[in-house]
């Protein structure tokens, strides 16, 4: 413990980095799936293409595709961009499914009725469609979140620093107390995270709960 | 006015939904189409706002062709109510009635005001204005559905089966409030249902539609029922279609004097107002309540000891609810009402059929293809004018 009270503000340092390389290309991810799981959904065919392709990207080793990226990308091999490029990546093949999913979930009497309203697709999208997906899209997310959480502390390997440092020092040098602390740290980031969207779900979907308050 | 001329929908795979569909839906009336299921009804009802384009054939709104304009603008100029509603479950019931003027740019207030005003008038208390859709029944939720498509004051309004998700009391009155509705805002409606029922009932005019999409035959319910064109049309509107004609029979039958006992009287009491089997029990407000037998009577007469009354017929109805209060009465006497609800008196069956032999039946028209339904049924239609020339179903109104 003594370890872990030692180096307290570090692991504060590098728990916010971790934070941010997860965080960011989650948020990225979302805005790029949203369109994407949106022109998916409207096109039933293209739709299993594109989940499917969207799909595969989620199998390329993480390592791999940090050191891809300077070389899409131009950038410096230590740049963190390179990880938050990678990891939006990641992020984007897990929520397209999610979004078309979720734009699925929505009744089609109720999409209908939006349609002869008269909103126009776009506004229909952001004014019935995808709050009606928020449950779908935010169970998703949840997925999205916690496996970033674990992808990024390889980027260590790669010397862009956060939480996987800790594991990779304390392995190498043998630190017991230094390793429990990367894997603490880590799983209450996760926790955190999970905590953050399920609240957010919850406030974006405040008719859910009036179900149960029904007479 | 509504006019779809010569509309067809084809689908790539050959399917006919629509096929060549003539007909005038006119201004502050009520058209429905009725038939069975793949009749395309709801198909043709699409096509009007343009949910589903046309293959071939235009529609036109007051004389406008619908293809002309934009559809998203043409679309929140036509009221649209569908079967369960269709409401925005992440929206209270105001914003989801206040839909369609947000839509066309409104103030949020004035729209908000806008939305309050159209709950009362479908009939719903402000304390709902609040709540989200499921905490609402299905009755009322179709009440919102009706308030939301009539929030931005459409002149034509859509309505697909509306209130075919709700039980069958409730959808009675919904029925009757609909046309109370209409009766003092009077749209240009298109109403869409597969029940024979529900078209005589609110129709000014049904078109009946065969499955393929093609119109069977356009008149108004009681003519329809009087002088169907042919044997599909007088299969849909039923084996009983007779009696259900009489429905737009209004007539004076004779109302005969009806001994009474009000609740609570003893048995006594009863026995001495009258020698029949059957004595009619009122309230004091002279509302009938049901009827008792004298002669069985061991205690004063409650609410729960009656026997149930048959079905009330109000005072100068249609004759069809005068037979069937006669009919369903178990003392054979049907009880008349006036508008109140209270009791004029009780009609005979026989004298209700009197009255039947006397009234008139529409008239056959000559375009109506009688000489079909001669041929198909071998039924003798009444003919009043010159021979039919035509075996063709009608097609304009």
């Amino acid at each position: 413990m003594t370890w872990v009270s030692d180096h307290a503000g570090d692991i504060a340092a590098l728990a916010w980095r971790h934070l941010l390389l997860a965080g960011i290309p989650l948020v990225l991810g979302l805005l790029i799936a949203i369109p994407i799981g949106w022109a998916a959904s409207r096109r039933p065919r293209v739709a299993t293409a594109i989940v499917t392709a969207s799909g595969l990207l989620y199998t390329i080793p993480s390592l791999a595709l940090f050191i891809l990226m300077p070389l899409i990308l131009g950038t410096k091999i230590l740049d963190p961009v390179n990880v938050v490029a990678a990891m939006t990546v990641y992020t984007v093949a897990l929520l397209v499914r999610t979004v078309v999913d979720g734009l699925r979930s929505v009744p089609d009497h109720v999409a209908q009725a939006a349609t002869a309203m008269g909103y126009r697709p776009w506004r229909r999208l952001f004014a019935v469609e995808l709050p009606l997906a928020v449950p779908v899209i935010a169970a998703g997310l949840r997925v999205a979140a916690v496996s970033n959480v674990s992808i990024v502390s390889v980027a260590s390997l790669l010397g862009v620093s956060q939480l996987g440092d800790l594991l990779v020092d304390g392995y190498e040098r043998n630190i017991p107390a230094e390793l429990g602390a990367g894997i603490l740290a880590c799983l209450l980031l996760a926790l955190a995270l999970d905590v953050l969207i399920q609240v957010g779900a919850r406030l974006l979907t405040p008719w859910r709960s009036a179900v149960r308050g029904a007479p | 006015m509504i006019r779809l001329e010569q509309v067809s929908k084809r689908y790539p795979d050959g399917t006919v939904a629509v096929d060549d569909l003539t007909l005038t839906a006119p201004t502050g009336k009520i058209t429905v189409l009725v038939g069975p299921s793949g009749c395309g009804k709801t198909t043709s009802l699409r096509m009007i706002n343009r949910m589903i384009e046309p293959t071939s054939g235009r529609i036109l709104i007051d004389d406008q062709d619908t293809a002309s304009r934009d559809a998203n603008a043409l679309r929140s100029g036509i009221g649209y109510v569908i079967q369960h509603a269709g409401l925005f479950p992440h929206r209270t019931i105001e914003h989801n009635v206040a839909t369609v003027p947000l839509l066309l740019g409104w103030h949020k207030r004035k729209a908000r005001e806008r939305a309050r005003e159209m709950l009362a008038v479908v009939g719903l208390d402000e304390s709902m204005a609040r709540r989200y859709p499921s905490q609402l029944s299905g009755g009322q939720q179709q009440r919102v559905g009706v308030a939301r498509a009539l929030a931005a004051d459409p002149p034509v309004m859509l309505m697909d089966e509306p209130f075919s998700a709700v039980d069958p009391v409730v959808r009675e009155q919904l029925q009757d409030e609909f046309l109370r509705l209409q009766a003092e805002l009077g749209k240009t409606i298109v109403f869409v249902t597969h029940d024979i029922d529900e078209a005589i009932r609110l129709g000014d005019q049904v078109a009946v539609l065969r499955v393929g999409g093609k119109l069977a035959q356009v008149a108004e319910p009681a003519y329809l029922l009087a002088h169907p064109a042919d044997d599909f049309v007088a299969d849909f509107v039923g084996k009983d279609r007779g009696y259900r004609a009489l429905g737009f029979v209004d007539g004076q039958v004779r109302v005969h004097d009806e001994p009474t006992v009000r609740l609570g009287a003893s048995a006594d009491e009863a026995r001495a107002v009258t020698r029949d089997p059957w004595l009619l029990v009122v309230d004091e407000a002279r509302m009938p309540q049901g009827w008792v037998e004298p002669e069985r009577l061991t205690a004063p007469i409650e609410a729960a000891t009656l026997a149930l009354g048959g079905t009330l017929a109000r005072q100068g109805g249609p004759l069809r609810n005068a037979l069937d209060s006669a009919l369903s009465s178990p003392s054979r006497r049907g009880v008349v009402v006036d508008d109140d609800g209270r009791l004029v008196g009780t009609v005979r069956a026989a004298e209700v059929l009197q009255q039947i032999e006397a009234a008139d039946r529409p008239e056959q028209r000559d375009d109506d293809g009688a000489a079909a339904l001669l041929e198909q049924t071998g039924e003798l239609p009444v003919v009043t004018g010159p021979p039919p020339a035509a075996s063709e179903p009608r097609r304009d109104p």
